[in-house]
């Protein structure tokens, strides 16, 4: 077991681990955010996908026992009492239709814009190559992501 | 998905990890974790203890020498490889890498994991064979330097022993080097994969079609020659559910000459 200390969306959290947990176990089960999902279990679909000191990772690809004294955002910290521009965007856009995929998306968009604040089109499906979406057929969701960086879009 | 019970450690020292990695014999290196967790997860391995190489900052980095030769980190994460301005002495390395999966499995894979895996379908085997690279293990008994084509010897084996860790990788400068393969889906999981040096000598290597990188040297760059040079070869590449080993070996003749016209370009050929 080990004793970790991670801050996640801004609030701290202590918690003894077991070193087999998962990243998103810890997240999901133990502490109760549930908005970061399991979807493959294999790093291919990107639903579990968080940003780590400021990095984009797949949450199901790391054990718990690694963010010890590490800073994390989850979907659950996008808000700030209403929907951030990029979640709004989503959904003036039509980016979700199950919503499975869509934390991750979220989390990949969030990133991808704070890198690169003007994507291309093509720069933006490259920052969400890591997340699978069974419903929409992408289009949509690079739409909102080009929305939401203020750029115009082919409607 | 629930591993087995495992032991952790996170060294903060190359020295501190090899001592964990020598004391227990059922230790394996933790590096970026890309392909190790779901291993675990499958449990088709299950050490004892993970060594976590996350905090050891001295296999980390990326240094340019003056005559043009890279000293790598093999604790470099890909995407950091990509954006950095020292590995752009030898631009194939971040071409190569760019071509790895996703964002966020290159902001953790490393560039030391992805060779250590060795595993047939990986970009970065076939390509250090390819520039010549340097490979530096350090293990109780000290350090030693293997080049690159003597470093993968099967299937997930390389030279570097359970108690061992690869610490460096050295590259020399060259622009002239190419790349090509044919992957499941963009950036996917590649089914055949060639890279090629025109730094001097020629050589294409080609990954997936063995256990281990094929080095092939064709007389010249044209593509008769880089086509007769892979028909020339042994090799016997697998058949599974992505293609044939017919199709492997059509597609190894393909890559070879993408490979080598990029790399013969380049050179100014």
């Amino acid at each position: 077991m080990s004793r970790i200390t991670v801050e996640i969306n801004g609030t701290t959290y202590e918690r003894e681990v077991e070193a087999r947990r998962l990243l998103i176990h810890l997240i999901r089960d133990d502490l109760d955010l549930t908005g970061s999902h399991v979807g493959c279990d294999t790093g291919n679909c990107g639903a579990c996908s968080v940003i780590l000191d400021g990095t984009l990772v797949k949450s199901c690809m790391l054990l718990a026992a690694q963010v010890d004294g590490a800073s994390i955002e989850t979907v659950e910290g996008l808000a700030n009492g209403e929907l951030s521009p990029l979640q709004q965007a989503f959904s003036d856009h039509h980016a979700l239709q199950c919503g499975y995929c869509t934390p991750g998306m979220l989390m990949s968009a969030t990133a991808l814009l704070r890198e690169n604040p003007r994507p291309t089109d093509e720069e933006i499906s490259k920052g969400i190559q890591g997340n699978i979406c069974r419903c929409t057929g992408y289009w949509n969701i690079v739409k909102a992501i080009k929305a939401a960086s203020g750029q115009e879009v082919a409607e | 998905m629930l591993l087995r019970d495992v032991g952790y450690a996170r060294p903060g020292t190359t020295d501190e990890a090899l001592r964990l990695l020598g004391e227990n014999e059922g230790a394996r290196p933790l590096a970026g974790g890309q392909t190790l967790i779901n291993v675990m997860k499958a449990r088709a391995a299950a050490p004892d203890v993970l060594v976590d190489l996350n905090g050891i900052d001295e296999l980390k980095g990326i240094e340019l020498g003056s005559d043009g030769t890279l000293e790598i980190g093999p604790m470099t994460t890909t995407s950091q490889l990509i954006a950095s301005q020292e590995a752009r002495a030898r631009p194939i390395l971040a071409e190569v890498c760019s071509q790895i999966a996703d964002v966020q499995v290159r902001n953790r894979g490393t560039v030391g994991g992805n060779i250590c895996s060795s595993d047939p379908t990986n970009h970065l085997p076939p390509l250090m064979v390819a520039i010549g690279a340097e490979l530096t293990i350090a293990g109780s008994s000290g350090e030693r330097a293997v080049p690159a084509h003597e470093f993968f010897l099967g299937v997930y084996m390389t030279a570097v022993g359970p108690d061992e860790l690869l610490t460096k990788i050295t590259v020399p400068p060259g622009r002239s080097d190419g790349f090509a393969s044919v992957a499941v889906g963009r950036d996917g999981t590649c089914i055949v994969n060639a890279a090629a040096s025109a730094n001097g000598e020629l050589r294409v290597v080609l990954g997936c079609v063995g256990a281990v990188p094929e080095i092939v040297r064709p007389s010249a760059a044209d593509a008769e020659a880089v086509r007769t040079a892979v028909q020339a070869t042994s090799i016997e590449p697998p058949s599974d559910v992505h293609a044939s080993s017919e199709y492997r070996r059509a597609l190894a003749e393909v890559v070879a000459v993408r490979a080598v016209t990029q790399a013969a370009e380049r050179a100014g050929g």
